[in-house]
This record gives C-alpha cells, sequence and structure tokens, in this order.
C-alpha cells in the first residue's frame, strides 16, 4: 500500500455514485483512478474498486482519496486499492498497523488473494 | 456444535487484538468517539442509557455449555449479573465499561465466540432455526450452511460499509421457525425433483417504520452458487441503496423502488461474477468444504433411537402442561427436544442471571450431549433429551425457574429491553410486559386462550417484532411520555400465524397503564368470538380487527374516552 499526498495530473477521478462500467471503453488509456470516499462510512467505492480489478482487469493504481481513516485499510487492501490518501489528521504508523492483525488470512477470497479460505 | 478450527481460533483472538488497538487509541484520544463508534459497532458495542451495551453472536443460535457458562461469568464479573437473550438469537449484555471491553472480547475468543457484526451497517449475525438439526419436517440440516454464511460474511471487505444493516435468516423445515419473509434476505433450503438442495431466495423483508415482506427473487439457487448469489445481491444494494436518508437505507427500499428491475440486475450481477470475475468461480461451494462444515453437525456422540414412549401417558398436572407446551418432537425415536422458559414472572422476557446461565448450562451437560440452542422467541432449547430423562429433567427445569409450560401462549411474549436499558427507545416494554405476565399468570386462563404471539417493542426500531405479532405493542413518544400502539394479526410466517403480514393498528395510542386493560379486553373480545376451537389469530382474520376496537377504547381511562378511533 502506498501512501501518497500529490495529485499527479493523470489521476482520473470517479465518482462513487458512477457505474464502473461508464468508463469501461476508458480504461485502456488510465493509468491512476481515484475512488472517493465524501463520508469514511460510505462503502461504495469498494464495490468500485472490487469490479476494476476483477471484472476489468484494470492494472494502473486505484487510490482512495476523501476521508480515509485508518482502520479503512485492511478493507481498502482487499477490494483492490495500492493507494491512499489519508485524511491529514491520520497517522501512518497507525495505518501500516491496521494492515497487519490478521496475518492468517480471511475467509473470503479478495483482490490481493482471490482464494477463498475453503479452496485454498 | 461447528468445531472451530486452529484458523477460526486464531481470527477471532485477532479480532479481539484490533479491538483492543481501536479501544485504546480511543482511550488516549487518538480515534475521536465518532469515529470509534462504526468500529465499536461491528465487534457488538453500543453505548446505551447507563453504559455500553454488548450484543454477542450466538451464530444460528448455536451455544455449548462450555460457552454458557463463559457468558455467565461474563454477566458475573463484568455485568451485574445477568444477561438478554434476543429475537436475533444474539446474547446483550447492558453494564460492562467500555475499558474493561477488550478483555471481555478475549475471554469470548477464549470459548471460539465474539461479538463480530452483531451491529453496523453490514451482514449480521446469521440466524436460523431453532430446531436445526433435530426437527421432524427438515428438509436439509440448515446449519452447515448457516456456519458456511457466517464465514463468508466475517469481515467481509466489501460489504463492511452498507448503507444499513443486513440480516439474512435461513430455514430448512418444512415450517418456517425462523421468519425468513421478514429479513434482508430470507433463505429456504429446498430439495428439487432430482433430490438436489438449493435455496429459495427472498429479498427485501424488514420491520422499522415501513414493514415490508420480502419477495420471492429465484426459487431454486443450487447450494453451490449461494455465496456468488448472495454476493450479487448485497453488491447491488452497496451500490444503489439509498444513503441520503437511513430511513429508507433498507434493501427493502430499493426492491420496492425498483421492483423487476432490481431482480435483473442480481441476476445479471450474478451471471458476470461467473462468467468474467477474476475469482468468480473459485467462490463456488466445493462438496469437499460442506462435508468438512458438515462432519461438525452430526448427532452427537451417545445419541441413538431409543424405544419410543407415549410420554403423555399417565402424566399429570403441572408435568403434563409442561410436556404439552415445552416438549417438541424430535426426529430421532425416543428423543425430544425441550424449551427451556426465559418467560416467568419477576424477570423480563429472554434474561438470565448469571446463576440461571450456569444451571442451563448443567442441564445440558446432563440432558443434552452439551448443546443449547436460544430460540428467535429468546428462550433456551435443550435439543438432544432422552425421552426417559424428561421427568427428571422437568424436575431440575422447576427447581432452576425454566419450567414456566407457556411456550407458544400469551405469556410467551418477544420484547426488547425497551427504555429501561435502550438508548433508542422511546418507551419502557419491561414494565408493560410484567404487567401482562402479572395480569396472564392463571395457567387455566393462559391454557383457554391458547396459542397466541404476543410481540412488545419499545420503539419503531421493532426489535421487539411487534409487526408481526398476533397482537404488537409499539412504544411511542408522544410530547415526552409513553404511550403504546396496539396492533392485531400481524404474522411472522409459521404455519399457524400464516404468510407473514405486519399487524393493523386499533386506534390512537394507550398510555402504560391502560395496556393490561386493553390486553385483556382483546382477549375477552377474542373468546366471545371465537368459534369453537379456533385460535386468536384466525378469529382476528375471520372478523377483522373493528369488533376489538371499541372494547379496547372503553379501557381508555388516562387518554380519555372522547379520543376518535384512528
Amino acid at each position: 500500500m502506498k501512501f501518497v499526498n500529490d495529485t499527479p495530473p493523470e489521476l482520473f477521478t470517479l465518482a462513487n455514485d458512477a457505474d464502473v462500467e461508464s468508463i469501461a471503453a476508458q480504461l485502456p488509456q488510465l493509468r491512476a483512478i481515484a475512488l472517493q470516499f465524501p463520508k469514511w462510512v460510505d462503502g461504495r467505492a469498494y464495490s468500485q474498486a472490487r469490479l476494476l480489478r476483477s471484472r476489468y482487469r484494470f492494472r494502473g493504481e486505484i487510490r482512495a482519496v476523501g476521508e480515509v481513516l485508518v482502520d479503512m485499510l485492511p478493507m481498502l487492501q482487499r477490494t483492490g486499492f495500492d493507494a491512499v490518501q489519508l485524511r491529514s489528521d491520520q497517522d501512518e504508523a497507525a495505518a501500516r498497523r491496521a494492515l497487519a492483525f490478521f496475518p492468517a488470512g480471511h475467509y473470503q477470497g479478495d483482490v490481493t488473494r482471490p482464494l477463498p479460505k475453503f479452496a485454498r | 456444535m461447528y468445531a472451530y478450527t486452529d484458523f477460526d481460533r486464531q481470527f477471532v483472538h485477532a479480532r479481539a487484538a484490533q479491538f483492543r488497538d481501536q479501544l485504546e487509541r480511543n482511550l488516549a484520544g487518538k480515534l475521536s468517539d465518532d469515529e470509534f463508534r462504526p468500529l465499536r459497532l461491528q465487534n457488538g458495542w453500543y453505548v446505551q442509557r447507563h453504559a455500553p451495551m454488548l450484543r454477542v453472536a450466538v451464530p444460528y443460535g448455536a451455544l455449548s455449555s462450555r460457552q454458557l457458562r463463559q457468558l455467565a461469568r461474563i454477566a458475573r464479573e463484568f455485568d451485574r449479573g445477568f444477561g438478554h437473550f434476543t429475537t436475533r438469537q444474539n446474547l446483550q449484555y447492558n453494564w460492562i465499561p467500555l475499558p474493561r471491553s477488550a478483555d471481555v472480547m478475549d475471554l469470548l475468543a477464549d470459548v471460539d465466540m465474539h461479538g463480530i457484526q452483531t451491529s453496523g451497517n453490514c451482514i449480521r449475525n446469521i440466524t436460523s432455526d431453532a430446531l436445526a438439526g433435530v426437527a421432524v419436517d427438515e428438509i436439509v440440516d440448515p446449519r452447515p450452511y448457516a456456519e458456511i454464511l457466517r464465514q463468508w460474511s466475517t469481515l467481509h471487505p466489501e460489504f463492511a460499509f452498507l448503507p444499513r444493516k443486513f440480516k439474512i435468516a435461513i430455514s430448512g423445515a418444512e415450517e418456517d421457525r425462523a421468519a425468513i419473509a421478514w429479513h434482508d434476505i430470507g433463505l429456504q433450503l429446498r430439495k428439487n425433483a432430482a433430490g438436489e438442495v438449493g435455496f429459495e431466495v427472498l429479498v427485501g423483508g424488514g420491520m422499522g417504520r415501513t414493514p415490508v415482506i420480502a419477495q420471492k427473487i429465484n426459487a431454486f439457487v443450487p447450494w453451490q452458487q449461494i455465496l456468488v448469489y448472495l454476493e450479487a445481491i448485497v453488491r447491488v444494494y452497496n451500490r444503489y441503496g439509498r444513503r441520503d436518508n437511513m430511513y429508507k437505507a433498507r434493501i427493502k427500499i430499493l426492491v420496492k423502488a425498483e421492483g423487476q428491475r432490481f431482480f435483473d440486475q442480481v441476476n445479471e450481477e450474478f451471471a458476470q461474477i461467473l462468467g468474467s470475475d477474476d475469482g468468480g468461480h473459485e467462490q463456488l461451494l466445493p462438496q469437499a468444504e460442506l462435508d468438512r462444515v458438515a462432519a461438525s453437525f452430526t448427532t452427537p456422540e451417545g445419541v441413538q433411537a431409543q424405544a419410543s414412549q407415549d410420554i403423555l401417558a399417565g402424566a399429570t398436572g403441572a408435568y403434563k402442561r409442561w410436556l404439552e407446551r415445552n416438549v417438541h418432537a424430535h426426529r430421532i425415536p425416543g428423543y425430544r427436544a425441550v424449551t427451556l422458559s426465559l418467560k416467568r414472572a419477576g424477570l423480563p422476557p429472554g434474561d438470565a442471571t448469571d446463576a440461571q446461565m450456569d444451571s442451563a448450562a448443567d442441564l445440558a451437560d446432563r440432558y443434552s450431549s452439551g448443546e443449547l440452542r436460544v430460540s428467535h422467541e429468546q428462550n433456551l432449547v435443550l435439543p438432544w433429551v432422552r425421552e426417559s430423562d424428561l421427568p427428571a429433567l422437568f424436575a431440575a427445569a422447576k427447581d432452576n425457574g425454566f419450567a414456566t409450560p407457556n411456550i407458544g401462549l400469551l405469556t410467551d411474549m418477544i420484547a426488547c429491553p425497551g427504555g429501561d436499558l435502550c438508548a433508542l427507545a422511546n418507551a419502557r416494554s419491561i414494565p408493560i410486559a410484567a404487567a401482562i405476565t402479572e395480569r396472564f399468570e392463571d395457567l387455566d386462563e393462559l391454557y383457554d386462550i391458547g396459542d397466541i404471539d404476543l410481540h412488545i417493542s419499545g420503539c419503531i426500531n421493532s426489535c421487539g417484532h411487534h409487526h408481526s405479532g398476533h397482537i404488537g405493542i409499539l412504544g411511542v413518544d408522544k410530547d415526552g411520555s409513553e404511550w403504546y400502539q396496539i396492533t392485531l394479526g400481524g404474522a411472522d410466517g409459521s404455519t399457524l400465524s400464516g404468510a407473514a403480514t405486519p399487524g393493523k393498528v386499533i386506534g390512537p395510542s394507550f398510555a402504560a397503564d391502560e395496556v393490561p386493560d386493553v390486553i385483556e379486553s382483546i382477549v375477552h373480545t377474542y373468546r366471545a368470538e371465537r368459534d369453537r376451537g379456533e385460535r386468536f389469530i384466525d378469529t382476528v382474520r375471520r372478523i377483522g380487527i373493528d369488533p376489538f376496537k371499541a372494547p379496547a377504547n372503553a379501557q381508555r381511562t388516562l387518554t380519555g374516552q372522547a379520543k376518535e378511533v384512528a
């Protein structure tokens, strides 16, 4: 997981109520997509990221922007985000720690580990 | 009982450690209360009227005696010596100080328990039939599937922050004892003509302000595909469910608004996951995984068919009544399932003291292979009792206050904790339940009234399922005081109650003191109007609610007789 604070010119921002399908044709041209968390408890972007990775095989950067808190990190990583712009008051060390609580993995398959526990 | 693997065990300990880290950051001022709230909710910690409330998950209601003893210990050492069993088969504590919460999570993890997703806008604890695995009318044992769904939904990364809470119930019997049509997703196990197992899937049910009965979205999803089908439903909901208004955020509103379009979207999503997604096919359940989980749900050692007895032969008095009401048929000859009633004078419905939890655990060890169930109706069930042990069990249950022979009767009421403990409630439930219990303590009268579902909720969140009660009581707040709206004719979807439907309001709200009189008048009207042998719900359905209104309104002493009937 990359912790970022810049806004590169090639970053494409997708609203969290937009359908991922609507940008399917553009995806080969995109290098980085920002998905939004207007509130941290609004979980729509998790589904967007999951679809971008699993269905559209998007290999560029997917970053989380908006109200991004350290305790979101496990969900972000598992749904396919590889970059986060933490809210300015958030502690990067705590964010890294948040990624380490389940070293043996989870039950479901996810973007980082597509096989569910029962298939591993 | 599902036997935790090493993976399962380290997982609940890891979850407890993660929670401790969050709690410590909160107590150190590094994580604000507002931002801690959704995190603690997803571990079962609410902050209530007096203290935090902890909701412990009892997945599909299955509990071992060892677990129940640990719950008793937590009640004794961390709470004020009691817990409350809920309609969703969970257990709630009310008095544990938040700084001690992480220690409690460790103690739960020690006995393979947790509070994961018992609250929050996520997939909640999966509920099921309290008689699963022992019922005579079982088509397919739902427990292996319920456990597989528990694992699938636990910390699902995509579905942790849905628009609103999401409840799944699963039934594997002819009789629906899990009120599945009242859930966001209701699953009914079926066998097709070829004998293959699958799920009839209902979607979009729920209580709250807008009671809605779930609709059938698919008549038969083969069991191997169920996780994919659920993912399709929850993903469509996560993307399109409303987030602008919490009262319109449940999936029932989306299903109602979109109708067939919602069904089409789900089926399209399902096809896409299997047709094109990385990892899609890998979610199909293999036989080996079903077999692995199902191996935990075999008949306990030592339980073998016995010569069956006519248990009622020669039975008299209180024992006979207990056999009639609290003892249930069993798929194994010579065995019965027995309900330990948590509905008795002096304690709120569903409550058990630490001593009672310990004695229920002892009874389970002695008479039920160490296993118990929490029922949707807030009682405990011993699922593996030999018929020859029934007299001894009756005596022991009586000594411990579990033998009230009232299962299915008026005083076997469902009630939430209400305003005494819950910060959301508009009105108290416990004193209403106590007053009605006191009013109907005569067993002869209770038996004459017969089968009746009385459900009490302290607010419109409907934790006490008032919508589905044959008689529903809903606490409402008017100008800061407590009032109670009474409904008639609701149904949970069981054979006795008929197709799931919300009850109808009989008039303006009543004052608390009037409620027992109103209930008595309703019962009186029923007894006057009923045909021979006709049950309450059938009378209500036959004559409608109008004949009940005038006698009920005549009970107004505090609210005034002048009020119009709504």
